[in-house]
């Protein structure tokens, strides 16, 4: 069986395939070599770094909604020291794209954790986390106002030595207005959606399900809102944009392509079924063969019109 | 010191996934099922106090897998015992002998069926649906020389569907009710404390309700009985990657929130931090 080609070029970096693995959902990746070859990957996103460790949220930290699952883990992590020193070797070698959330509780410190990640290899690109609703109150996050955006892509792109995707909140109504100033401040390319502000409550007792209150929802039932804000974001912009929310099958990754997204990321299907990108991989070959497609690439922003 | 199949489990080398796992067989109590499940790898690496995710239906609601404990395994075959709780579990028990299940196991770290001594004696305590685990780990505590005494409580008679099955494997049982409606009329842990004066343990081993496990850490330490807790979470994944299923723990002298999935979902009863009340 002869194979289409799936790579994707993003300019930056070259993918094997669209398909990537979302920060959050992937642990470190190591979790997953359980089940199948990383070496299939488009490529992954680790969970995010910040400078030092964090104890994250106190549980109940997840609840399953209709389609759709909220969390608010609260970026526990063990730091980008210990990550450099103990994961990222055993990630080098792979033969995929590696990219690393970057947080940070201020400005500074975002440019901190990338600096510290330029000192090493095997790293294709950094995934600014300016958007994650789950670390203070209220949801609150850089990527909700297009000033503070820009000024964290542009100190972070002048002190760091590799690619930047910043990633967007979908808890603004200014999305467009802040992915076209994080694409002025010099990010190289827009991943969009994060989770969606969102909270489920016990009536039995009225209290909330979450320990946080608030968490972020992800999962097929953020996907046509989430589908919508690519379409509009990609129309906006020149640098690739890289959609993500509810992607659960290959169908829905041509929907996010046809969208206008270059790549999509993979995420709460990672928790549902380890193997659900491999899957998505195979089927969307499939498709390009069924349809003589010979590069899937070529689909991106093809919306026809009705 | 942990022993080798459960050293192979903690690095998750023999994890997988079962697509197609057919349902041998079906039992049910009231709100109580258990389903066996024919799945010969995953069966053959199990250990006790491990559990299973289980996909319950086809589509995106319920969406994530749920997690039972393997109760029993035998032949080719492992059981899941369950309560109807919820949509998943609602779901899960209208599925029919020759339904398959797409299943993940062996996951998480077991008990330690190490027990110093010539004669070693275990206190198996079991409240409610926490008795799940404890059906395996008896059989194989059994294959270990160790003898196994059962505690098994609830509310009413009715959360004690499995007493005959312990009873006809020839394990002591004692079981207790809140309402005295059958055994021992009120908590498990009183009743073990009680019976403990004529039959001591060397070890005890738990899975139920937080209020009866933190009453065991406190047993375990007054009484001097090493205690291996199994702690119940609302889990994303199961294996790991969502860090959505921790708990308070002590480890290497750090307190923190840890993973109930990979780093349990059983600990020794001094690691666990229980929340104060």
């Amino acid at each position: 069986m002869t194979h289409s080609d799936l790579s994707i070029d993003l300019g930056f970096c070259r993918l094997k395939n669209p398909v990537i693995a979302a920060s959050g959902t992937f642990g470190y990746g190591t979790e997953f070599s359980r089940f199948f070859d990383l070496n299939r990957l488009g490529g992954f996103v680790v969970k995010g770094l910040y400078s030092t460790p964090r104890p994250g949220n106190p549980p109940p930290r997840l609840v399953e909604t209709a389609s759709g699952l909220i969390n608010a883990i609260g970026l526990q992590g063990i730091g980008v020291k210990r990550f450099c020193q103990e994961i990222l070797p055993q990630l080098q070698d792979l033969d995929t794209a590696v990219i690393i959330n970057v947080c940070g509780s201020h400005e500074e410190e975002y440019a901190a954790v990338a600096e510290h990640l330029d000192g090493f290899e095997g790293i294709a690109a950094y995934e600014l986390n300016v958007s994650c609703p789950n670390v203070s109150t209220g949801g609150s996050c850089p990527a909700l106002d297009p000033e503070a955006t820009h000024r964290i892509v542009s100190l972070v792109k002048k002190s760091c030595r590799r690619p930047l995707i910043t990633k967007l909140s979908p808890n603004t109504g200014k999305i467009i207005e802040v992915a076209k100033s994080a694409e002025e401040a010099g990010s190289d390319a827009i991943s969009l959606v994060n989770t969606f502000l969102a909270m489920a409550i016990d009536a039995k007792t009225r209290r909330p399900k979450l320990a946080n209150v608030l968490g972020g929802l992800s999962g097929p039932a953020i996907k046509p809102i989430a589908l919508r804000m690519v379409y509009q974001v990609a129309q906006e912009i020149r640098i690739p944009v890289i959609g993500m929310g509810g992607i659960t099958t290959s169908e829905d990754v041509l929907e996010y392509m046809i969208a206008g997204a270059s790549a999509v990321e993979v995420g709460t299907a990672n928790f549902v079924d380890p193997e659900a990108i491999p899957l998505i991989i195979d089927e969307l070959d499939v498709y390009c063969q069924t349809h003589n497609i010979e590069r899937l690439a070529s689909l991106t922003g093809t919306l026809a019109p009705l | 010191m942990y022993s080798a199949i459960l050293f192979r489990t903690i690095f998750g080398k023999t994890m997988r996934k079962d697509p197609q796992a057919r349902i041998l067989h079906k039992q049910n109590w009231g709100d109580y099922f258990i389903l066996a499940l024919e799945s010969p790898r995953i069966t053959s690496e199990a250990h006790p106090g491990q559990f299973l995710m289980v996909r319950v239906g086809e589509t995106s609601f319920p969406l994530l897998r749920r997690p039972f404990s393997i109760h029993a395994v035998q032949d080719n075959a492992l059981e899941i015992f369950f309560q109807t709780t919820g949509l998943g579990t609602r779901q899960l028990s209208l599925k029919q002998e020759g339904d398959r299940l797409d299943i993940l196991g062996p996951l998480g770290r077991g008990f330690n069926l190490d027990i110093e001594g010539s004669t070693p004696k275990a206190a198996l305590v079991g409240g409610g649906r926490g008795i799940a685990p404890l059906y395996f780990l008896s059989e194989s505590l059994r294959l270990q020389g160790v003898s196994a005494t059962i505690y098994y409580g609830g509310r009413t008679v009715e959360d004690l569907p499995l007493r005959k099955k312990f009873l006809a494997a020839g394990y002591p049982l004692h079981c207790s009710t809140e309402d005295g409606s059958y055994g021992f009329k009120g908590l498990i842990t009183d009743h073990l404390i009680q019976d403990l004066k004529q039959n001591p343990a060397d070890r005890i081993y738990a899975c139920g309700p937080d209020g009866m496990l933190k009453r065991l850490a406190e047993i375990s330490q007054e009484y001097s009985i090493p205690a291996e807790l199994s702690l119940e979470a609302i889990m994303g994944c199961g294996f790991g990657a969502c860090w959505g299923c921790v708990h308070r723990l002590k480890k290497d002298q750090e307190i923190g929130w840890q993973k109930i999935c990979e780093d349990g979902p059983v600990f020794p009863a001094e690691m666990i931090i229980w929340e104060k009340e």
